[in-house]
C-alpha cells in the first residue's frame, strides 16, 4: 500500500485517502454550460501524470491536489487546497 | 535421547511421527507413498518436494470449522492428535473410481471447458455434473471457523524475507547498522537449507551461527518470527506477513490460530531462494519420483530414508550433494547426468554423462523402474525412488509483486530479479541461482505433466500452441497452467521451455506471467481478523438506543444505524404494529426518533450566499425563526439529497438533510466550502450527532408541544428555542407525514430527559411511538420524497415535480449542465404516484410496463397504501409520467412472479393541499 506525504499530518498509508476526482473535472461556480459539461462528461483521462483532488478522509480530513503518475502511481507533490491553504 | 512420538491418523490409521517431523516425512517414515489422487485424471500422487511449492500431497485437516482442505503434508508439522484426510479419491484412495479418468484422458484436453462453454449450453449442463464430482481439491468446510485471527501493524528498518544464510548475513548487517530489524521465515526453524545441508559458518557449527544472529535481532528491538509467510509486498515496502501460531486443523491454545501482519518497512531484502524443478518425462508424477533437494531433506533433516535404489537425474551440481547424502544414508546410487563428461566424474558415485529420463514405470504403490537415453541410447534402470533436479527457479514474486522487473541468467537458465521501483533488494540463491541445463521434455507427451496440481500435460501445451495460442497470458488461461493453489512454483519454466521450443524462440522472448499475491494461500479468517460477525462493520447508535431497547422494537439497520422499525404490542406482527402506529398519528399523535438525520451549521456574514449555492431553492428571503424544504443538485443538474435549512440567526442557518447522505453531504459541503468557494467568509460544522431529534406528528401535536413548552406551538415551517424537561430545545414546527408536526431537536446528552416527558405527554394524549414502517407509510401517502429509491440523483427537481420550488434567480451548483439537449426530452423518467386497481400489494422495485412482456418504462421506488381508508399506492418513476396520469399500466416483478395493474396518478394521495398544517 502506498504511503501519501499529508502537507498535515506527514506519511500516512493510502487507506486513509480518499480520492474523489480529476482536477480537471472541477466545474468552476460561474462555468458556461459547454465547459462544466466538458470538465464533467469529455475528459482527457491522459495515461500518465495528471493532478488530482484527494480527502485525508480517515485523518485529518483535509482536501489535497496530488499531482501523480497514473501509470507507475509514483507521486511529484501534494499540496494543501481550501481555506486552509489560502496566502 | 529418544524424544516421545506424536499419535496422529491418515485416512483414519493411526500412526506414529518422530518430533519436528512434517507429515510428509512422517508418511514416507512409515513408507507411505500414495498420498492423492490428482485434480483432473485422478493419478496416483505421492510427494514432490519438501516445501511450500508442493503440488501433489494435499490433505484435509482438522474437523468441524477448523476443517482445513488442500493443506500442503510438506508444509504441516505433525501434532498430537492431527488427523489428516486425503482427497480427490472416491471409495478410497487406493481403489479410486475416478481413476479410470487416467486411461481416458483424452476426455478433458486442454481448453476442454472453453470449447464446452462455447458448445450449446445442455451440453455443459450435462457435462457439468460429471466434472463437479470428479474433478476438485478437498472441499470447503461447511462450518463456521470457532477460532480468532489476531492482526498487528508494525514498522521496522529492514524486513529480511527468508533465513537461510544470506537473509541472515543481510540481518547481522542490518543489526550492526543500528537498524531495527524483521526476520521472517516460513519454516518452523531458522535457516532450514542448513538442515538440509549443514555446514560451518565462520568457524561455528551453521545452526549455532544462525541462533546468535536470531539473537542480536531480538535484542536489537527486531523480532523473527517463525512459520511466516510474507504473503504480499505492495507500495512503499508495505509486507503482509501471515503467521501460524498452530499448524492448520489444531486446537490453540489461546483462541487465536493465525496473526496476520501488516509491516511497513524502510528496506526489503529478499532472501526467498530458488526451487527446484522437475524434469519432464512420461509418469514424472508417479508416487516416489521426487525433487532432489526435497529427498535430500527428508534424508539429512527429517531422518528419513524415502528409497533404497535411488536415481538421481540431474542437470546440474546439486544433485549429486543428494546422491551423497543418499549413499551415506545406505542407499544404492546410479546418477543420470544430462551434461557431457566429465560433469561429476569426481563425485565417487556410478555416473552417466548425456543422460535423460524418457519414462517411469510403476504404479500407485510407486516407481519402479527409470527409462532414460544414456548417450543416444536407451535403458531401464531399476529402482524405487527418483531424485530429480531440472535446475532452480529464483523465488521471484515478491520482487515482482513490488513492481520489478525481471533479467534472464543464462547459466541457471533462469529469470532473475531485476530491476525494482522501490527499496527492495534480493541476495543469495533468489539472485544468483546455480547454474543448470534445460532439458526438453521426454517421452509420451500426454503422461509427462507440467503442472501436477492441474494436471496439464505437454500435450496440453502442443495443443494449445497448435490451437494457436502463442502469449503465455493465454496459454495459461487455456490450459490453466500454473492457475492451482501452488501458482504453477514448480512447473512453469517446463512449460515456458516447451513453448519456446515449438515457436522457435528462446525463455526469455516467451516471456513470463505476472506472479500477484498471495505468494502461499492465506487463510480468509486472517484477511478478516476480528471484523467478523457483529464486528463485520461498525454498529451506529443513536443518542436514545438505550430508551428504545427498553421498550423492545423491532431493528431496522439503516446503514450502520440501528433504528426503531416498530414497537409491536402484544402478538403484533410488524406490518400490523406499523400501520397501527401509522394510524394514530393520523388521527391523534405519534413521536418519532429522527436523530440520525444530518444536520449542519452554516455560520458567517457569507452564510447565504453559500448555502444558495448549495440548495437549488432560496434560502435568503428566509425570516428569522423561519425554515423551508430544500434540496441539493450535483454539478450535472441531478438532484441528489434533501433536507431543510432554517434560520436560527442573523448569519445562522441550520441545514438538515438525509440519514442515508449524511457523510456524503459532509463530504459535498466541504468540497463546495474548500474548493469552489475559499473566498467566502462561512464556516460549516457537521452537528449530526451533537443533536438528537424527535419528531412530533399528528393533530394532537400541537396541543402535545404547548403543554410541555407552555406556551403557544409555533406556525408551520417556524423555528423557536424553548425548554422541555429543562433542557434547551429547538423547536421546528415541520412536517415529514403530512400532519401537523414539529421537530425537537436538543442537546444529546439530555437524551433520556427530553424523551421521558415528551413519551409521558404522548402517552397521555393517546398517542403512540413510531417507527420507520409508520413513518415510510405516512411519507409515501403525502408524496413525500426518500433521498436513495424516489432522489436516486437520477431526476432533475423538474422530473421529481419540485420545479416550481427552485430558485428562478439561479447561482446553485448543477444549473449550467440543466442547459443539456438531453434534458428537456420530456420522455425521461418522472416522479409519479400509483394506484392499484384491484387493491393488490405492488411489489416494490418492480418495473412498469404497458403489458406483460413490453419494455419497461420505469419502475416501483416505494410502496405503502392509505393509511385509513387503505388500497394500494406506490411513488415510481416512469417515462414521460407526469404527463400520463390517469393511464393504466402494468407493475410487473418477475423475480417476485407478481403482476399488479396500476393507474398513474400524482405522488400526492393525502391532503394535496397542506391543510391539515395550520392549527
Amino acid at each position: 500500500m502506498k504511503q501519501i506525504p499529508c502537507p498535515h499530518c506527514g506519511n500516512r498509508a493510502q487507506a486513509e485517502f480518499v480520492y474523489e476526482r480529476s482536477a480537471d473535472s472541477v466545474v468552476p461556480l460561474d462555468a458556461e454550460p459547454a465547459v462544466a459539461i466538458a470538465a464533467l462528461f469529455s475528459r482527457a483521462n491522459l495515461r500518465g501524470t495528471e493532478e488530482e483532488l484527494w480527502r485525508h478522509a480517515h485523518g485529518c480530513g483535509m482536501w489535497l491536489l496530488i499531482r501523480r503518475d497514473r501509470v507507475s502511481h509514483h507521486i511529484e507533490w501534494v499540496k494543501p487546497i481550501g481555506p486552509e491553504a489560502l496566502p | 535421547m529418544n524424544a516421545p512420538l506424536i499419535n496422529f491418523t491418515f485416512d483414519g490409521r493411526a500412526l506414529t511421527a518422530k518430533p519436528g517431523q512434517t507429515l510428509a516425512a512422517a508418511l514416507l517414515d512409515q513408507g507411505i507413498r500414495l498420498v492423492g489422487r490428482s485434480f483432473k485424471y485422478h493419478r496416483p500422487r505421492g510427494i514432490l518436494s519438501a516445501g511450500i511449492e508442493e503440488p501433489n500431497a494435499l490433505v484435509t485437516v482438522g474437523s468441524g470449522g477448523r476443517e482445513e482442505p488442500n493443506t500442503r503434508a510438506t508444509d504441516l508439522y505433525v501434532y498430537e492428535g492431527l488427523n489428516a484426510r486425503s482427497q480427490n479419491r472416491w471409495p478410497s484412495l487406493s481403489s479410486d473410481v475416478g481413476g479410470v479418468l487416467s486411461l481416458v484422458s483424452k476426455a478433458l484436453p486442454a481448453g476442454f471447458y472453453y470449447k464446452t462453454f462455447f458448445g450449446p449450453p445442455k451440453l455443459w449442463l450435462f457435462y457439468e455434473q460429471f466434472i463437479r464430482r470428479a474433478a476438485g481439491l478437498g472441499p470447503a468446510p461447511t462450518k463456521a471457523d470457532p477460532d480468532h485471527y489476531a492482526q498487528r501493524a508494525a514498522f521496522c528498518d529492514v524486513l529480511v524475507v527468508g533465513s537461510g544464510p544470506a537473509g541472515l548475513i543481510a540481518a547481522r548487517d542490518a543489526v550492526r547498522a543500528g537498524k531495527k530489524v524483521f526476520l521472517v521465515e516460513q519454516d518452523a526453524e531458522l535457516a532450514p537449507s542448513l538442515l538440509r545441508d549443514p555446514a560451518e559458518i565462520e568457524g561455528k557449527p551453521g545452526r549455532t551461527w544462525a541462533g546468535e544472529i536470531a539473537t542480536a535481532v531480538r535484542t536489537s528491538g527486531g523480532r523473527v518470527l517463525t512459520r511466516t509467510s510474507a504473503s504480499g509486498l505492495w507500495d512503499d515496502q508495505f509486507v503482509c506477513l501471515s503467521e501460524k501460531l498452530i499448524e492448520p486443523g489444531q486446537i490453540p491454545a489461546n483462541g487465536f490460530s493465525q496473526r496476520y501482519w501488516h509491516v511497513r518497512a524502510g528496506e526489503v531484502v529478499l532472501a526467498t531462494g530458488a526451487i527446484e524443478r522437475p524434469l519432464t518425462f512420461a509418469n514424472n508424477d508417479l508416487p516416489g519420483v521426487m525433487l532432489s533437494q526435497a529427498v535430500r531433506t527428508y534424508v539429512t533433516r527429517f531422518g528419513v530414508l524415502p528409497g533404497k535404489r535411488v536415481v538421481v537425474a540431474t542437470t546440474n551440481d546439486d544433485g549429486y550433494l543428494t546422491a551423497r547424502a543418499l549413499m551415506a544414508a545406505g542407499a544404492e546410487v546410479v546418477v543420470l547426468d544430462s551434461r557431457p563428461a566429465p560433469a561429476g566424474h569426481s563425485s565417487g558415485v556410478e555416473v552417466h554423462n548425456l543422460a535423460a529420463p524418457v519414462m517411469a514405470r510403476g504404479g500407485k504403490r510407486g516407481v519402479k523402474a527409470l527409462v532414460a537415453t544414456v548417450d543416444g541410447a536407451e535403458r531401464s534402470f531399476a529402482c524405487d525412488l527418483v531424485a530429480m533436479s531440472g535446475g532452480f527457479t529464483p523465488v521471484v514474486h515478491l520482487h515482482m509483486q513490488a513492481g520489478g522487473k525481471l533479467d534472464w541468467d543464462q547459466a541457471a537458465q533462469a529469470f532473475v530479479p531485476g530491476e525494482t521501483r522501490q527499496n527492495v533488494r534480493t541476495v543469495g540463491l533468489a539472485a544468483e541461482p546455480q547454474p543448470a541445463e534445460t532439458v526438453g521434455a521426454a517421452g509420451n507427451p500426454k503422461a509427462a505433466f507440467v503442472d501436477f496440481q492441474n494436471d496439464v500435460t505437454v500435450s496440453d501445451l502442443d495443443l494449445a500452441w497448435r490451437e494457436g495460442y502463442r502469449s503465455v497470458e493465454h496459454l495459461k488461461r487455456y490450459t490453466t497452467l500454473g492457475m492451482a493453489t501452488d501458482q504453477g512454483k514448480t512447473g512453469n519454466m517446463a512449460a515456458l521451455d516447451r513453448i519456446a521450443r515449438r515457436e522457435g524462440i528462446t525463455i526469455p522472448e516467451a516471456g513470463l506471467t505476472t506472479f500477484r499475491p498471495p505468494f502461499t494461500p492465506v487463510s480468509m479468517g486472517a484477511l478478516a481478523g476480528l471484523a467478523t460477525g457483529e464486528h463485520a462493520q461498525p454498529t451506529r447508535h443513536p443518542a436514545l438506543y438505550d430508551l428504545h431497547a427498553a421498550r423492545n422494537p423491532i431493528w431496522l439497520n439503516a446503514g450502520y444505524w440501528k433504528r426503531p422499525r416498530a414497537y409491536p404490542q402484544g402478538a403484533e406482527t410488524l406490518a400490523q404494529a406499523g400501520l397501527r402506529e401509522a394510524r394514530t398519528v393520523r388521527t391523534a399523535v405519534g413521536m418519532c426518533d429522527v436523530s440520525t438525520l444530518a444536520k449542519f451549521e452554516v455560520q458567517g456574514p457569507d452564510a447565504v450566499q453559500f448555502l444558495e449555492r448549495v440548495c437549488q431553492t432560496t434560502v435568503g428571503k428566509l425570516a428569522l425563526g423561519r425554515g423551508r424544504y430544500t434540496f441539493m443538485a450535483r454539478e450535472d443538474g441531478l438532484v441528489f439529497d434533501d433536507g431543510t435549512v432554517w434560520r436560527l440567526g442573523d448569519q445562522r442557518y441550520l441545514l438538515t438533510s438525509s440519514t442515508g447522505g449524511a457523510s456524503r453531504m459532509a463530504t459535498w459541503l466541504s468540497y463546495v466550502r474548500g474548493h469552489l468557494c475559499a473566498d467566502l467568509k462561512v464556516s460549516v460544522t457537521c452537528v449530526q450527532e451533537h443533536y438528537a431529534a424527535i419528531a412530533v406528528a399528528g393533530p394532537k401535536s400541537a396541543q402535545v408541544m404547548a403543554a410541555l413548552t407552555r406556551s403557544e406551538a409555533p406556525r408551520h415551517m417556524s423555528v423557536v428555542e424553548s425548554t422541555i424537561a429543562g433542557a434547551p430545545v429547538l423547536l421546528m414546527a415541520a412536517s415529514f407525514s403530512g400532519e401537523r408536526a414539529f421537530e425537537v431537536h436538543f442537546d444529546a446528552s439530555q437524551a433520556e430527559a427530553v424523551w421521558q416527558a415528551i413519551e409521558a405527554e404522548v402517552l397521555a394524549t393517546g398517542g403512540t411511538l413510531y417507527g420507520i414502517e409508520a413513518m415510510e407509510l405516512l411519507r409515501i401517502e403525502k408524496g413525500h420524497l426518500v433521498v436513495g429509491p424516489d432522489i436516486d440523483g437520477r431526476l432533475t427537481a423538474e422530473e421529481l415535480g419540485l420545479g416550481r420550488m427552485v430558485n428562478k434567480a439561479g447561482g446553485w451548483i448543477g444549473q449550467s449542465c440543466l442547459s443539456r439537449p438531453d434534458f428537456a426530452d420530456k420522455q425521461r423518467k418522472q416522479l409519479i404516484g400509483l394506484e392499484a386497481i384491484d387493491g393488490k400489494a405492488i411489489p416494490e422495485g418492480s418495473m412498469l410496463v404497458r403489458f406483460v412482456g413490453a419494455e419497461a418504462e420505469g419502475h416501483v421506488t416505494a410502496s405503502g397504501l392509505r393509511v385509513l381508508e387503505g388500497g394500494s399506492i406506490a411513488l415510481a418513476h416512469l417515462k414521460g409520467g407526469q404527463a400520463r396520469h390517469g393511464e393504466e399500466i402494468y407493475a410487473h416483478s418477475p423475480t417476485r412472479r407478481q403482476t399488479v395493474k396500476v393507474r398513474v396518478t400524482s405522488p400526492h394521495f393525502y391532503d394535496p393541499a397542506g391543510e391539515r398544517y395550520r392549527d
